[in-house]
């Protein structure tokens, strides 16, 4: 086996735990042995010293866009893995939409190869609701679930027809799964390429209202209390929609929903200028949501920041406005920009790392989440105090595609331990030596 | 460059993008060179201060009046014209936007005057050629030119803008041509109101600077200048109006309403027009309306603007 690895005198973050304090972390097979307040001393082990540093569970971005198979320009699983350890991720939901759709188990299967072959973090598959994401007729979730598929989304499409997305809820019930809504009525969102506003009527871009948004969480909150099957929405942008988040979890209807750290930080003038890096969907929209969207996290309406990493080639966005791709990269930014979150007084330290740990590892019945005894050896250590800007030239990731582009920020990702195992420490990836 | 240009107060930019973002005394500078041109083209003696130099009309969208507007502009000043359009070109070999005026600039235009169906296309262009760039109409953002001559066609008429009131009336949402006259109305000092279905009336539009009213009616006596825009047959199969019969009955303008402005007020379209919709077609060819002049005053307007930026 390999060498156990004590990570010493940090300042260790676990909400699950209640465990906000100075603490050595012993990780030994694959898992957490020891979490100790005394000194803690082991011969043989290999040391990162922590002290001044914060020492989370594992973090889990629910919402990426890895490309492959199909779009290896844009990203692959390997860049993609890269791309999250150093951004401080050791597991991350993988949705479906490449090319072929992963609404069947070899996609799966080939999905979950590839991840392993990588070997730097933990890839799990999302599957399609319906066969090539076409709205149509349900996967074969049966199938989907058996082959290792953690949740079942359209993402990048909604399902308009609201009696199969009631199928959809009654029939993945049955295999514990949830199914996340891409929450966008197409009727109502029309050729809208940024929010129904003052930037899109100065602009003269097409606008897509807060309805397009807020009828669907409506209609899919009503349809997973009726069905009682597990719903989870994937990247909140309007204050109408986190408000009725909040009364359906008053009662007592078993969902979750994420929100992106560009939803938190930027509104729609981000726009101005036609700079395509702040197109995305749903739209950026305006002060008012993004005051909701954050109070939603901080009470706990919202479970998780995810990033919807969305990674598109240079050209994708280098096009007429109306033309240019959706979509913005993340993983590799949303820890300092939830972090400033933090800075702000929005979020408490502990609360940061709940809605990227256990918020995310709850919501789709992931592992990790914690770093109690036993639990998987998936650490992230962050250097709260580091300043940097972010340089997208610098990413791991093969896409380029960040509004965030010379943001200074505050606390950064130092090491990333994935079972047990280092897999970025100060820049450096640090593949397996076999 | 020719004198009287080098007279006028420095650009803020090299590009005429829009008028939002304009000085008013770049503005100025614009109309009162056109007046300049409007005399000497009466006159027939026009100088050519773009003499070999070459502008080249790039029009991604149909439009036959702004291109050869541009076009006689170009010609009268002297320059060489290329007039490049999508059919039969790389575009539709699947070159992007971006690669075609790249190869265009490298041919070394003063300047590209650019039309497209998607807004902010110009900027993007402008971020990427050594040229000037002048946006022709660019998607439902902004068509500076086209206000440029309605502020010149006003002035002619009312003389000086600063105080008068005037109303914008019918499809603002899909209208550039309404975008950059409020911009430029604004910036001459002129309350500009604006009304039309509320289908078709762009969400925040009062943050431009203008008010909006529900019933135009209301405000037509009082009114300097009425600015009528053309509507979209889709739009009735887009499901915004019921029909361009009902459009006309509730937003177009008769002979009874056309008198109810007060003596002297002018009413303006930026063409083409549909007769019976937006206009009967005794206000079009009334005493109050001013679009062959519109028309006219196209030239030394554009004139000026090739001269100032080309």
């Amino acid at each position: 086996m390999s060498r156990p690895v004590l990570i010493r005198g940090g300042w260790l973050i676990d909400p699950v735990h209640r465990i906000n304090g100075r603490r050595d972390l012993l990780l030994r097979d694959g898992k957490v042995a020891e979490v100790s307040e005394r000194a803690l001393s082991v011969a043989n082990a290999q040391v990162i010293e922590a002290a001044g540093l914060w020492v989370l569970p594992g973090l889990i971005d629910l919402h990426v866009h890895l490309r492959e198979p199909g779009q290896e320009n844009k990203e692959t699983i390997e860049s993609g893995s890269r791309a999250a350890v150093a951004g401080g991720f050791t597991a991350m939901v993988a949705m479906p939409n490449t090319h072929p759709v992963n609404d069947n188990a070899m996609v799966t299967h080939f999905v979950r190869r590839r991840a392993e072959q990588v070997g730097l973090c933990r890839i799990f598959p999302a599957g399609a609701i319906t066969k090539g994401l076409s709205g149509e007729e349900l996967a074969e979730i049966g199938d989907l679930v058996a082959a290792g598929c953690v949740c079942l989304t359209d993402d990048g499409r909604p399902v308009m027809n609201a009696g199969l997305m009631r199928h959809a809820l009654q029939y993945a019930r049955e295999f514990g799964i949830p199914v996340m809504g891409h929450e966008e009525d197409l009727s109502l969102a029309g050729d809208g390429s940024i929010n129904e506003g003052p930037t899109a009527t100065r602009l003269g871009l097409s606008p897509i209202p807060r309805s397009a948004e807020v009828a669907m969480v409506a209609r899919d909150l009503v349809l997973a209390e009726e069905t009682a099957g597990r719903l989870h929405l994937a990247h909140l942008s309007c204050e109408q929609s986190v408000e009725l988040v909040r009364a359906a979890k008053k009662r007592g209807v078993a969902v979750t929903a994420e929100v992106t750290p560009h939803h938190l930080m930027l509104t729609e003038e981000a726009v101005l200028g036609y700079d395509a890096h702040a197109k995305m969907n749903p739209p950026l929209r305006q002060e008012r949501d993004v005051a909701a969207l954050r109070d939603g996290l901080a009470d706990g309406t919202l479970d998780a920041i995810a990033s919807d990493h969305a990674p598109h080639a240079r050209l994708d966005k280098q096009v007429e406005f109306d033309k240019a791709a959706n979509g913005v990269i993340g993983l590799e930014t949303s820890v300092p920009l939830a972090l400033d979150l933090v800075w702000k007084g929005v979020l408490t330290p502990p609360r940061f790392v709940e809605v990227l740990s256990a918020g995310p590892a709850h919501a789709f019945g992931l592992p990790g989440g914690q770093l109690g005894p036993g639990a998987p050896a998936d650490v992230t250590i962050v250097d709260p105090e580091a300043r940097w800007t972010i340089d997208a030239g610098s990413f791991f990731s093969l896409a380029r595609n960040t509004p965030f582009q010379g943001r200074s920020v505050k606390g950064r990702v130092t090491h990333t331990l994935v079972e047990g195992r280092v897999v970025f420490e100060r820049g450096t990836i640090k593949e397996r030596t076999e | 460059m020719s004198d009287r240009a080098a007279d006028s107060p420095s650009l803020a930019s090299r590009h005429l993008l829009g008028i939002e973002g304009l000085r008013r005394s770049e503005v100025e500078a614009i109309l009162s060179l056109a007046r300049e041109y409007k005399q000497s083209l009466k006159e027939g003696t026009p100088p050519t201060p773009l003499a070999g130099k070459l502008v080249a009309n790039l029009f991604f969208e149909d439009s036959t009046r702004t291109r050869s507007s541009f076009e006689i502009a170009a010609k009268t000043l002297g320059a060489k014209v290329l007039n490049w359009s999508p059919t039969g070109s790389s575009l539709s070999k699947g070159e992007t936007l971006l690669d075609t005026v790249r190869n265009i600039d490298a041919i070394g235009p003063a300047a590209l005057v650019i039309r497209h169906r998607s807004s902010g296309a110009p900027t993007l262009v402008s971020r990427h050629v050594r040229c000037a760039v002048i946006n022709a109409g660019d998607g439902v953002h902004e068509h500076p030119s086209q206000a440029l001559l309605d502020a010149f066609t006003l002035q002619d008429r009312l003389g000086s803008l600063e105080g008068k009131k005037v109303l914008i009336l019918g499809d603002i949402l899909n209208s550039r041509v309404a975008r950059s006259n409020i911009h430029c109305l604004r910036l001459l000092g002129v309350r500009v109101i604006v009304s039309g279905p509320p289908t078709l009336m762009p969400a925040g539009i009062e943050s431009l600077g203008c008010e909006l009213v529900a019933d135009f009616r209301t405000v037509l006596a009082s009114l300097d200048a009425l600015i009528t825009l053309r509507v979209q047959r889709e739009r009735q199969t887009d499901s915004f109006l019921p029909s361009m019969r009902e459009y006309a009955a509730r937003w177009g303008i008769g002979p009874a309403l056309a008198g109810k402005l007060k003596p002297g007020a002018v009413i303006l379209h930026p063409g083409p027009v549909n007769r019976g919709v937006e206009l009967a077609s005794e206000v079009v060819d009334g005493e109050r309306s001013v679009i062959l002049e519109q028309v006219s005053n196209g030239l030394p307007v554009r004139m000026a603007i090739l001269e100032m930026y080309a």
